[in-house]
């Protein structure tokens, strides 16, 4: 414990001082300039409304081998507008913290609240879309049905499905397939298609687990820059595991660095490039040196020679 | 179909349906030389004793002859059973009892209707069992059991308690088929309940869909194919389930009473007959099922 805590580096502390505040929530703090520093980063997100607020979060498995901390103490304020990645080495628990504000899990200690309620409560309130590594389109049912199942759980009517189906398709350029089943589209069109069906009941938080993780680089990079436009447009709040440094780079305005054994936040960095920027930013020195930060910070989290 | 890299150029000249089916029709072809062969084997010491016996000289050729035409042969020749088939199902009016089509009639009605709820209880157990987790552990086994007991230990029994409560005819026969073709359908359904993949589960509950719609939205459909599947073996174990049923009673029609009126009197072209006729009627209801799976499937976007 005492050596975790010595490990964890600036920002991480000060989340869990932070936490410890009382009046952090409404504590005026302005934000003219983006903030260059994680300390900076920590009193910005305070700022705007939280979407994601984690305080002391820790999740401990029970295996025949004893008992397994996946998640350790992990403090983490994420505000509306976001785009926040986690990454980390396979193990590092960011998926499973993706899962506990999905309320797919809950954890073992701390508290989590999403849009300032649990994430149960948020969960029945239908206020995030969950995009899995795989698509998970049912086979059975066509472009346009998949898409409209969220919504007919949901109890929209058929009337509404189908304006919402024709806009979502439309915007993860899907038009035009609405009949087809999902064999017969490329895993990235079938992506798209999870995309639109986590879009269609509009929630104001997206939680993508490695969702481009499957596809190559190129259809990657592409669906990158289309997610991108999306949340400028929308202004939706993302938060985003992966295990790519560049995707994470490009995409995020925060980056999370988890890992492993417990898995824990190493480091939190800012990352504020304009939001409708391009692929060609990943050219720039800027860029470069966050992509550096992010390296470090998995290196030092993680040792090779287990 | 042959191998195209292989084939002589001279295959192009075949017509499709010969290349497709002529496998089949080569096993067949043996299938029914073997029998000529079995039934010449098991009738010539039969049909050499009578010669004998009457003091009559006979040659190789009368010995085959009297194998082919006998008329109560240990195994009947393909051809005999043919003529049997014919003569029983067209020589007689529908509602006659020596017709074999009223028989098998009487057979298929209580097989369907046995089929019938046989699936749907089982259906309904497989539902049970999978939302019910602690069903599985207690139900389990006695499903198990049920199947070890030996039907026609049972179908008597069946026969006997539904008589004595006035029920008779169509539906005890209906019982003890469903009693057999519900099993396959429960095991098929459970598998086929819980064969969502955790992901599809994951995302019903982040939409906070309630137990009825992950049902009727994930579970369902994702079963289908293990239902026909289970389906198509469940129907010929309902036909065998209503000729059993209809053995031990006596019964006065179906194909049970057929080859129990066939093995009294020793008329083995009949017993035959009825079995053939029984095959066909399986053949004919799988081959249905296997329609409304094909039409199912193409319907639920299968890829093929």
């Amino acid at each position: 414990m005492d050596q975790r805590v010595a490990r964890r580096p600036g920002p991480a502390k000060q989340s869990v001082a932070l936490g410890t505040s009382p009046t952090t929530s409404i504590r005026p703090v302005e934000r003219v300039t983006p903030p260059e520093t994680a300390t900076g980063e920590g009193r910005a997100a305070a700022a705007k409304a939280l979407t994601v607020d984690a305080r002391g979060v820790s999740l401990t498995f029970q295996t025949r081998d004893g008992a397994v901390e996946a998640l350790a103490n992990i403090n983490l304020q994420i505000s509306d507008g976001d785009f926040v990645s986690f990454i980390g080495p396979s193990g590092c628990g960011k998926t499973t913290l993706l899962r506990l504000i999905a309320d797919l899990q809950k954890p073992t200690s701390g508290t989590i609240l999403v849009n300032g309620v649990s994430p149960e409560e948020a969960r029945l309130k239908r206020q995030y879309g969950y995009i899995f590594q795989a698509p998970a389109l049912y086979p059975w049912r066509t472009i346009e049905r998949n898409v409209a199942l969220p919504l007919e759980i949901m109890g929209f009517d058929a009337k509404e499905r189908r304006a919402r189906v024709d806009r979502y398709l439309k915007l993860v350029n899907l038009s035009g397939f609405e009949r087809k089943f999902p064999w017969q589209l490329s895993g990235g069109m079938q992506q798209r298609a999870s995309i639109a069906r986590a879009l269609s009941f509009d929630p104001a938080l997206l939680l993508m687990d490695e969702p481009f993780g499957a596809l190559d680089e190129i259809v990657r990079d592409h669906l990158n820059e289309q997610l991108l436009r999306l949340w400028d447009q929308t202004g939706k709040t993302v938060v985003f595991v992966t295990h790519s440094i560049p995707e994470a780079v490009f995409l995020s305005t925060r980056i999370v660095v988890m890992s492993p054994r417990p898995g824990r936040i190493i480091d939190i960095i800012p990352c504020n490039f304009p939001r409708n920027r391009t692929l060609e930013i990943r050219e720039t020195p800027e860029f470069i040196k966050i992509a550096q930060r992010v390296r470090a910070g998995l290196r030092s989290g993680h040792s090779y020679d287990e | 179909m042959t191998s195209s890299a292989l084939a002589l150029p001279r295959a192009a000249w075949r017509p499709a349906w010969v290349t497709e089916r002529a496998p089949v029709l080569a096993v067949v072809a043996v299938l029914f030389v073997l029998w000529y062969l079995a039934a010449f084997l098991m009738n010539a010491p039969q049909v050499r004793d009578a010669f004998e016996r009457n003091d009559i000289k006979y040659t190789l050729t009368d010995v085959i002859a009297g194998t082919m035409n006998g008329d109560r042969p240990v195994v009947p020749a393909p051809h005999q059973v043919v003529i049997e088939l014919y003569d029983s199902i067209f020589g007689y009016p529908l509602d006659s009892r020596r017709n074999l089509a009223y028989h098998a009639w009487v057979t298929l009605s209580a097989t369907a209707v046995g089929f019938a709820i046989g699936a749907i209880f089982g259906i309904l157990l497989a539902i049970l069992i999978v939302h019910l987790r602690t069903l599985e552990k207690s139900l389990l086994p006695w499903i198990i059991c049920s199947q070890m007991v030996p039907i026609l230990a049972i179908a008597p029994i069946i026969i006997v308690v539904f008589g004595a409560i006035g029920i008779r005819g169509l539906l005890p026969k209906s019982i003890i088929s469903a009693y057999l073709c519900f099993f396959p359908v429960t095991i098929g359904m459970v598998k086929g309940l819980t064969s969502p993949d955790p992901i599809q589960l994951d995302l019903m509950r982040t939409w906070s869909a309630n137990k009825l719609q992950v049902f009727w939205k994930l579970r369902w459909p994702s079963s289908i194919p293990f239902l026909f599947t289970s389906l198509k073996v469940s129907v010929t174990i309902s036909l065998v389930g209503a000729i059993v049923a209809e053995l031990p009673t006596g019964a006065q029609a179906g194909i049970g009473a057929r080859l129990l009126t066939g093995s009294y009197y020793g008329q083995t072209v009949q017993i035959w007959a009825a079995l053939v006729a029984a095959a066909v009627i399986a053949t004919v209801l799988i081959g249905i099922i296997d329609l409304i799976a094909k039409w199912t499937a193409h319907r639920m976007g299968a890829t093929t």
